[in-house]
């Protein structure tokens, strides 16, 4: 689905190439970042100690989405500067590309970024003998990873929506909402494999955050309903 | 394999010496372009890029007294057209060079992957006598810092040389050599590749049915790249020699002399192109002077050219035969020009003099194109490769540098609508890739292995 997103809504326009993929090197740099302090930290502690390295691998998540959030901002912060030169530099005043459109983009570079990590791994190795989890573990390894991969990418989608939103109105609720989300939803994930503890949340979160960013970018339930009728 | 590889490194001392962004030879339209100079003061901002498509080059030599005279008041009038055709365009030049390095990239990444030949080690090139068989590290170190010497102090020599021959006017020689380096290129490789491919696949081909394959690939290759023919069969054909050239470097560079050269030639690059007794400079500069095209088949070109509704008759006579022109032009210049490469082509093509007023009105309905040297797909070609090829953290890597090197190159794209000149094209994209090659490898890629086997999602 979100290839198709990409296709559809954006491959068509070469400026949102160029957003997306700065995206996901937005992206890639924090997990950069995340990593490296997680590597630091593994290293200066023990590595037999099962709970501490357990503690350090939340901790590290944690950090993780909390740098993940913080260069959603700095991004923000680039492509709010962009937009001012677009807007000069276009002759009738007025950019090609809205802050909207580009929050969306970006939140789908973010996700399109953070699911091609997740998942490519475990699709090249899905290519390989149909055994999963015969270790004991789940047996529905993949199909969770995939389901849970494409709800995060939609969530990063949304998030962007919303976070950007809330920057350029300076709702600093709405920020700490979505960071406050996707803390959740990375914690949930905690629960795994208790699938029920982590799939379910984060799908209603989704919606919930799907709703929200359709209502912000000016759709209204009329909308909704006038789409789907096609009138 | 002696012949062999010096004819393949003949080849790639023009592609090395191409990894520049180099500005226009001749000159498009001077006072359009004076005009939009004014209009790129300033700010800095993230979607400079755009812009590249329309900025030019300084051509401060012989064509800037051209037609300053002739329409200085078209200059304001137009400017806003231009701004809004920069905005429309610019952004598509950065795609347009997008794509063909994806593609490369792609084709080379997909190869490593399922042909075992190119991972296979199975002897060293000349230029890098040093084995990395030692033991200790410290060894192993030297000898890939010797070898990274020696290759790129032959680069350096092939390239020195070239510029000679080019100011010295012995354009037969060179255009010789570039003939035939390309000529082994697309058959014996593509041979070599294909006889590869097979194999991995199991397919069976009898000889005369690959004779034929290749002799056609081969021809229609050389006359693409060196004569006319339609611009997207020349870019694909440029693309496939690239990638089958980073291939052949993917197999036969040890790995850590792969890395070090990869690190030692953005250095380079950015020396030769910048500095003033630089090669790559003198021969932009020499090129620019004598108001020519250098040589065929060393850059890729992404400009398209259709002249749409033409202003004056004499020019639209001129007008279909200058495209298939064109389309030949693109290959045989190895700039990476900031500049529409078509209006230059207007300029050095055109038997009449051309009136800028022409060239002007035609410009607006043209689209404007961006060159890239061959040697920059190459390299980013190598490095993705050999992030594929040698990463133990397979896809995650090589995802990694190539999102590195793509917005390496638009950054490279900016700078070059900056200071509208001669940029080369290596060293941001490169180093980029590297910096995120060796973090990926080693931070990250624990990281999300630990992740992955929790199934926690960051």
């Amino acid at each position: 689905p979100a290839l198709g997103l990409f296709l559809f809504t954006i491959a068509r326009d070469p400026l949102r190439i160029i957003i997306l993929i700065a995206g996901a090197f937005f992206w890639l740099v924090s997990l950069l970042l995340s990593s490296l302090i997680w590597f630091i930290a593994v290293k200066a502690s023990d590595p037999r100690d099962e709970p501490l390295q357990k503690g350090l691998l939340i901790f590290g998540v944690m950090f993780s989405v909390l740098l993940q959030e913080a260069f959603r901002f700095l991004y923000y912060k680039l492509l709010r500067k962009a937009i001012e030169g677009l807007v000069a530099l276009s002759e009738d005043g007025c950019s090609p590309i809205s802050i909207q459109q580009m929050a969306y983009v970006a939140g789908v570079g973010f996700g399109l970024m953070s699911g091609a990590f997740s998942m490519i791994n475990l699709l090249a190795d899905s290519l390989g003998p149909g055994t999963v989890g015969i270790h004991g573990d789940s047996q529905l390894y993949f199909l969770t990873s995939a389901f849970m991969t494409m709800v995060l990418i939609f969530l990063h989608t949304f998030w962007g929506i919303l976070f950007f939103h809330g920057c350029e109105y300076r709702r600093w609720w709405e920020i700490t909402a979505v960071v406050v989300m996707h803390l959740a939803v990375s914690g949930s994930t905690f629960c795994n494999p208790l699938y029920v503890g982590s799939l379910v949340p984060s799908y209603l979160l989704m919606a919930a955050a799907a709703a929200w960013a359709y209502l912000l970018s000016g759709g209204s339930a009329q909308n909704l309903r006038r789409f789907l009728l096609c009138k | 394999m002696i012949a062999f590889m010096n004819n393949s490194d003949s080849e790639e001392e023009p592609c090395n010496e191409r990894t520049s962004l180099m500005s226009a030879e001749s000159p498009p339209v001077p006072s359009y372009q004076d005009g939009l100079q004014a209009s790129q003061a300033g700010e800095v901002q993230a979607h400079r890029k755009r812009r590249t498509g329309s900025s030019r080059s300084p051509n401060n030599i012989a064509d800037g007294d051209m037609s300053d005279s002739g329409v200085p008041v078209r200059e304001s009038a137009l400017e806003n057209e231009e701004e809004e055709l920069t905005l429309k365009y610019g952004a598509k030049h950065v795609i347009m060079l997008f794509v063909p390095v994806t593609l490369c990239m792609i084709v080379v990444v997909a190869t490593i992957k399922s042909v075992r030949f190119y991972t296979e080690k199975n002897g060293q090139l000349i230029y890098t006598p040093f084995s990395e068989d030692t033991p200790s590290v410290g060894q192993r170190l030297l000898n890939s810092v010797l070898n990274t010497i020696i290759m790129i102090s032959v680069i350096v020599v092939m390239t020195v040389f070239l510029v000679l021959l080019y100011k010295y006017r012995c354009y037969k020689f060179i255009h010789g050599w570039l003939i035939l380096s390309s000529l082994m290129l697309l058959f014996l490789f593509t041979y070599i590749y294909l006889g590869e491919v097979l194999k991995t696949y199991n397919v069976a081909m009898d000889y005369p049915t690959l004779f034929l394959v290749i002799w056609n690939f081969g021809a229609v290759g050389m006359i693409c790249i060196h004569w006319k023919g339609p611009l997207q069969l020349q870019q694909a054909y440029l693309i496939m020699i690239s990638a089958l050239m980073a291939l052949v470097f993917i197999k036969y560079l040890p790995e850590w002399s792969a890395w070090v050269i990869l690190g030692a030639i953005s250095i380079y690059d950015l020396m030769a192109v910048l500095c003033p007794k630089g090669p790559l400079r003198m021969l932009v500069e020499t090129a620019q002077e004598r108001n020519e095209p250098i040589f065929p088949a060393l850059i890729y070109s992404s400009a398209m050219m259709w002249t749409v509704g033409m202003a004056k008759p004499d020019t639209a006579a001129g007008g279909p035969s200058q495209q298939t022109w064109d389309a030949a032009e693109d290959g045989r210049e190895n700039h990476r020009s900031p500049s529409h490469a078509d209006s230059q082509m207007l300029e050095t093509r055109s038997p009449a003099p051309t009136r800028p007023i022409t060239s002007f009105e035609e410009l607006e309905e043209e689209e404007r194109g961006v060159k890239l040297g061959l040697g920059d797909f190459i390299f980013y070609s190598v490095l993705v490769g050999k992030a594929a090829a040698t990463a133990s953290g397979d896809w995650n890597t090589t995802l990694a540098c190539f999102v590195a090197i793509l917005i390496g190159l638009c950054l490279t794209l900016l700078l070059l609508a900056v200071f509208k000149k001669a940029l080369p094209a290596l060293p941001i994209s490169i180093t980029f890739g590297l910096v995120f090659y060796f973090s990926t490898d080693n931070l990250v890629r624990p990281f999300m292995d630990t992740l992955a086997s929790h199934q926690l999602y960051i």
